[in-house]
């Protein structure tokens, strides 16, 4: 694995930016995995010159506008029926700061 | 024995139903009762919802007996991949984060199958988010494909196509982001067609990729197909990506199954070294059919198609990444470690780590290497670009021809297990499905036989161009006409006795 696109210190970096726990073990099993997935989509900077221009999406889109009144929308207790805890009308979270 | 009303196909049932012939609640009872018999060895079903769906069949059969006018579909039963929000029943979209997890609102398409007095048996498996396509990687159990139970039922849709090709509802629907309506489809024997993307409603449905997902339907006939795709589809205003334009005339296209001097394209680079024999030899069987029934077959060249697989598995993750956030353990979902001593972040990974698949940990990470800076331009730019070249190989291909085919995917039904550890392998039985994810354009996989290599179903893919979808049932329709029913096969074999072991 000399050419490696993704070692797994940088595996371990991306997980921490996406906010996913990877176990030691978990990181040494998807490491090579995804190290492989990015080696055969490489080629893709290879055909794409600076004279295309980029499409983000598939259909020609514009911007949708609506009137800006009021609508009936979801009640507050239904928005909260599937939070994992919640309080006073609210989503009860766990500390966001820490001690110090 | 099966009851003998699970073998009609939803056109048929329906107008026994209008004719009071048969009952909705009739039939709800004798589908409920084939998942009593054959779902313990399909696993197609994550949660069967029978009071209501009797309930549905009897508000149906009590407007007919009133004379009021139904719907084309009115009093049939189907199921829903567990990717859209149906008020009251869990929706899991097959990931242990979202478990327990009760949707407060309906999807559009739900609404609309409530509205056209559908009967909505339940919720069926797919790959977790619908990432896969196998749906192995649901975090609920494998799924088993009903021509052989130690095979694959396809993914993501893969409950969606299992449930109705094992006579357990009577339609169904699923989403396809890079194939995961038509791959399941042609590995069932069963009629899936992707619809433009923006025909069809994404509101109350769990995003995977936005630029890519579309819901869809499966049909075990060519109508069937086209009467669900009619239902759910049209303009709506609370998905801002909704195309404002009258639904094509996928029913008479249908109905009419007319090819004649109609121009096929058969795409070059979707074919040859890498496709099994049988897949190969019942593709070339269907164009002879089709041209028998008249219609043209020229050769198209889209050279810039084998880099669609690349470009999908960068633009897909990055999307991916970006819509997977919302699984954060405040608003939904499992919360894991929030014990007073984790902070919310820690939360937040912990749930992460506990709640996602590999799947699902691999594509974030490689979306979220895709878009960091320094990266961005070598791939998510590159792989957008991709996708205009894409466009424009199907631009100037349906400036030749009506429609393009291919093989729907490159192989059969492979074995359970096979692929789990190989995600590139799994990636390419998308290989033919992908461009039109990109490009946006629909197509669909109708039955073409059984493979002469081992007895399974093979797919044959149709492209048309955006908002063309009546092209996809009209080529489908003469295909049907001239191959028979690939699905008829099932019923009676060795395979279907297994069923109900």
């Amino acid at each position: 694995m000399a050419d490696m696109a993704l070692s797994v210190a940088e595996v371990a970096k991306l997980a921490d930016l996406a906010r996913i726990e990877l176990s030691d073990e978990e990181l040494a099993r998807l490491a090579p995995q995804l190290d492989l997935i990015l080696q055969s989509v490489a080629e893709v900077s290879e055909v794409a010159g600076a004279d295309v221009a980029p499409t983000s999406h598939a259909v020609p889109m514009e911007n949708v506008f609506r009137e800006d009144v009021v609508r009936p929308s979801q009640s507050v207790a239904a928005a909260l029926s599937g939070a994992p805890v919640a309080e006073d009308g609210r989503f009860r979270v766990p500390q966001i700061l820490g001690e110090e | 024995m099966a009851n003998e009303l699970i073998f009609l196909d939803a056109a048929a049932l329906a107008a026994q139903i209008a004719a009071g012939d048969i009952s909705s609640r009739e039939a709800t009872q004798a589908y409920l009762e084939q998942i009593a018999s054959v779902d313990n060895n399909v696993h197609a079903y994550l949660a069967v919802d029978g009071e209501r769906a009797l309930a549905q069949a009897e508000r149906v059969d009590a407007k007919r007996a009133a004379g009021e006018a139904l719907s084309p579909l009115a009093g049939v039963p189907l199921a829903l991949k567990d990717i859209f929000c149906y008020e009251g029943l869990p929706c899991t979209c097959g990931s242990r984060i979202l478990e327990g997890w009760r949707p407060p609102y309906h999807a559009t398409v739900v609404q609309r199958l409530l509205q056209a007095d559908l009967v909505i048996l339940g919720k069926v498996n797919m790959d977790e988010f619908a990432m896969g396509s196998s749906t192995e990687t649901s975090g609920y159990g494998n799924t088993h494909n009903p021509w052989d139970l130690e095979r694959i039922p396809g993914g993501s849709s893969g409950g969606s196509a299992a449930a109705l090709a094992s006579f357990q509802a009577a339609l169904s629907l699923g989403t396809d982001t890079g194939g995961s309506i038509r791959q399941p489809a042609a590995v069932n024997g069963l009629v899936g067609v992707k619809p433009t993307y923006g025909s069809n409603s994404r509101y109350g449905v769990v995003a995977m990729a936005s630029s890519l997902d579309v819901p869809g339907p499966f049909g075990r006939t060519v109508l069937d197909a086209a009467l669900l795709h009619q239902a759910i589809s049209g303009h709506d205003p609370r998905d801002s990506t909704s195309i404002d334009a009258p639904v094509p005339p996928v029913v008479a296209a249908a109905k009419s199954g007319d090819v004649q001097g109609l121009k096929l394209g058969v795409v070059k680079e979707l074919g040859g070294d890498g496709y099994e024999p049988g897949v190969t030899a019942q593709f070339e069987h269907a164009l002879q059919v089709l041209q028998a029934a008249g219609a043209q077959i020229v050769e198209v060249s889209c050279p810039h198609f084998k880099y669609a697989l690349g470009a999908y598995y960068l633009i897909m993750p990055s999307e991916v990444s970006s819509n997977l956030a919302r699984f954060d353990a405040m608003r939904y979902g499992i919360r894991v470690g929030d014990d007073g001593r984790h902070s919310a972040e820690e939360v937040m990974r912990l749930t992460r780590q506990a709640g996602f698949g590999d799947e699902a940990k691999r594509r974030i990470i490689i979306g979220t290497y895709a878009l960091s800076a320094g990266y961005y331009d070598a791939y998510y730019g590159s792989a957008q670009k991709v996708r205009t070249l894409i466009q424009q190989d199907f631009v100037k291909a349906f400036a030749q021809v009506d429609v393009l085919v291919s093989p729907t995917t490159p192989s059969t039904a492979w074995k359970l297990g096979e692929r789990v550890d190989d995600p590139l392998a799994m990636y390419k039985a998308d290989l033919c499905t992908i461009p039109s994810n990109l490009a946006g354009n629909c197509s669909g996989s109708f039955p073409a036989g059984l493979s002469p290599d081992n007895g399974l179903p093979v797919g044959f893919q149709v492209m048309a161009p955006p908002m063309a979808d009546d092209r996809l049932y009209q080529v489908g329709a003469a295909l049907e006409a001239g191959m028979g029913s690939t699905l008829s096969q099932l019923v009676g074999s060795e395979a279907w006795e297994a069923l109900y072991v």
